[in-house]
């Protein structure tokens, strides 16, 4: 918290003196790296736009002539978009609220009773898989979802919550630590059960830090690749961006239709991010200092 | 002895004045609930895996079916398979070029953009956008850009080495595995050096500027060193996350040519198609190892700078 004072301050005193001379090489220096972020995306959007014969030369910096949906429309039924969408998206969902509400109900537990010895030692216990990474547990997590009957979105969206557990528990016990008590102390005067305490007192006062591992589960969630295409068994059930490897292996030279794929895949976390920029811009940042 | 307490007032009574909220009530299930169910799906999920995988490592099962205990020798024949070989060493040499690219761009973009620049936000904007799109999809749009869009620029050039695809050239597929990684990963990079460089108080700069310091000058004797801690994180996060590489190398070259381009990940990822499980195991148990030296270098230097 500190930190963000500290950066308020430094950008009061940084804007007074800056009035007076903007660095225009720097800007003109950024505006350029940008291209590098911009001319794929740029790509990607064009590409989709083409008609089928128009896309076929492959010429990626040719803007579309005629505008063309069709490749939306044939990527749409080629790779049962809304089903895969569907299934992303429940599957984030489940991440996202998994992760904010077993992870802070963890930490608050925690928190409250790290005088006793079992809850300390789970605190570590938990945080000991933050330097797991997937690959190492993947095949003996094939194998028991397959046994558990798991082997679908739902033990995807289980595994994703699990994962991120170490490192949402770390940031919100240590969220928790920085609270004042004085709140939670005067509603249990008042008689509120810690059930209500979570509720009314501690939850609402952990918004900023949910924010943050919202944002993170999101991400990591909507983005995951290696987990679904690993543990989902049933083609049919298959996140969106697992169904783009259709596009590798078929079709390869109908670019307007992988690209149109591709951009429907994208857009979707793109659009929310713009929308939201600045309140995910202060929740990436603190996640990323964190970490 | 009761009585002689008066002397030393305030030594016992400070201690009751406010009794912490966990020491009020001694057992209170609601706790368990929130952290107990929490706790076994972690253990089934998380650590019986773990352990599951450990255990496999000691025996020459091929993934279901009977398995008897071989003890060490998946481990020693580990090192002496080329195919595993070629995969770590691919695999670090890729994750070392890549931080250190990574961490270049990403410190020099978040100089630029704490300076007093025009378009601020939007730049910051554009900037961050690699951090929220999926790594697959991306992959397969820059597989596009390297197997049509280079070769084309190449012949239109005149340039020899761009026009045939980087991704099938045996000696330069690599690079484009570490330029799509970087572009994904400046992001997160950057935003944790522009957190850094918003901490350095401006009266240092101002200081310097008074003794007549350039802009350069300004660069590497105040940023630089109150920015080392930041970027010996940032270093370590990189290179532990570069490791476990796989869906950019999916999206791009998928291994190739040949297993040029195959990471530490994707050949554990062979153990169920190539029945070689149990070898597999001990493949990951190394890679966890490994991870885990790396994850306590960085907890170590965590804790030193928090410590300042």
């Amino acid at each position: 918290m500190s930190l963000t004072l500290q950066q308020r301050l430094n950008k009061r005193s940084r804007a007074r003196i800056g009035k007076e001379r903007i660095n225009w090489w720097a800007t003109i220096l950024l505006s350029f790296c940008a291209l590098a972020v911009l001319l794929p995306l740029f790509v990607t959007v064009s590409m989709a736009f083409k008609s089928a014969k128009q896309a076929v030369d492959g010429k990626a910096f040719s803007l579309p002539k005629p505008l063309s949906i069709e490749g939306f429309t044939t990527a749409w039924e080629m790779v049962n978009f809304p089903r895969a969408f569907t299934i992303s998206l429940l599957i984030t969902m489940a991440a996202v609220l998994g992760a904010v509400l077993v992870a802070s109900m963890a930490s608050y537990a925690i928190h409250r009773n790290w005088n006793k010895r079992f809850y300390r030692y789970s605190f570590y216990y938990l945080l000991g898989a933050m330097f797991l990474p997937f690959p190492v547990l993947a095949l003996s997590q094939v194998k028991l979802t397959g046994l558990f009957g798991l082997d679908n979105p739902v033990g995807v969206a289980i595994l994703h919550i699990m994962f991120g557990l170490s490192f949402n528990v770390l940031l919100f016990t240590s969220f928790l630590r920085g609270l004042p008590g004085e709140l939670e102390e005067s509603a249990r005067i008042d008689g509120a059960s810690s059930w209500t305490a979570y509720w009314r007192i501690i939850f609402p006062l952990l918004a900023p830090m949910s924010a943050t591992v919202a944002i993170f589960a999101f991400l990591g969630s909507w983005n995951d690749f290696m987990m679904p295409s690993l543990i989902i068994a049933e083609q049919a059930d298959q996140t969106l961006p697992v169904v783009q490897q259709l596009f590798q292996t078929q079709f390869s030279n109908n670019y307007h239709v992988s690209f149109a794929s591709y951009l429907m895949a994208m857009a979707p976390s793109v659009v929310a991010y713009l929308f939201t920029q600045r309140w995910v811009m202060s929740g990436l940042t603190q996640g990323a200092v964190k970490s | 002895m009761t009585l002689t307490s008066p002397t030393k007032p305030g030594t016992k009574h400070r201690i009751v004045a406010t009794p912490h909220l966990s020491q009020r009530r001694h057992f209170d299930a609601t706790y368990l609930t929130f952290l107990v169910p929490a706790l076994i799906c972690f253990t089934i999920a998380i650590t019986i895996p773990a352990a599951m995988g450990v255990f496999f490592s000691f025996t020459d099962s091929v993934g279901f079916g009977e398995y008897k205990m071989v003890g060490l020798s998946n481990y020693i024949a580990l090192f002496t398979d080329p195919a595993i070989i070629g995969a770590y060493s691919f695999t670090i040499g890729f994750a070392l070029v890549t931080v250190v690219l990574t961490n270049a761009l990403a410190f020099l973009l978040a100089v630029g953009l704490t300076a007093q620049i025009r378009a601020r936000v939007a730049l910051r904007t554009i900037f961050v956008m690699p951090m929220v799109i999926s790594g697959i999809v991306i992959a397969y749009v820059f597989n596009f850009l390297f197997s049509n869009t280079l070769p084309a620029l190449g012949e239109f050039l005149g340039i020899e080495i761009l026009k045939s695809s980087l991704l099938s050239n045996p000696n330069l597929a690599w690079l484009s595995i570490v330029i799509v990684t970087a572009w994904q990963a400046i992001p997160s990079a950057m935003l944790i050096y522009i957190a850094g460089l918003m901490a350095i108080p401006y009266d240092l700069y101002e200081a310097s500027s008074l003794d007549g310091a350039s802009a350069f000058g300004q660069l590497k004797h105040v940023t630089l060193p109150l920015m080392i801690g930041y970027i010996g994180i940032n270093m370590i996060i990189g290179f532990k996350n570069f490791l476990g590489a796989y869906d950019v190398i999916v999206g791009l070259t998928n291994g190739g040519p040949g297993v040029k381009t195959r990471s530490i990940a994707m050949t554990i990822f062979t153990g169920f198609e190539r029945g070689d499980y149990a070898y597999q195991m001990a493949n990951a148990t190394i890679f966890f190892i490994i991870s885990l030296i790396i994850a306590l270098f960085q907890l170590r230097l965590t804790n030193r700078g928090q410590a300042k």
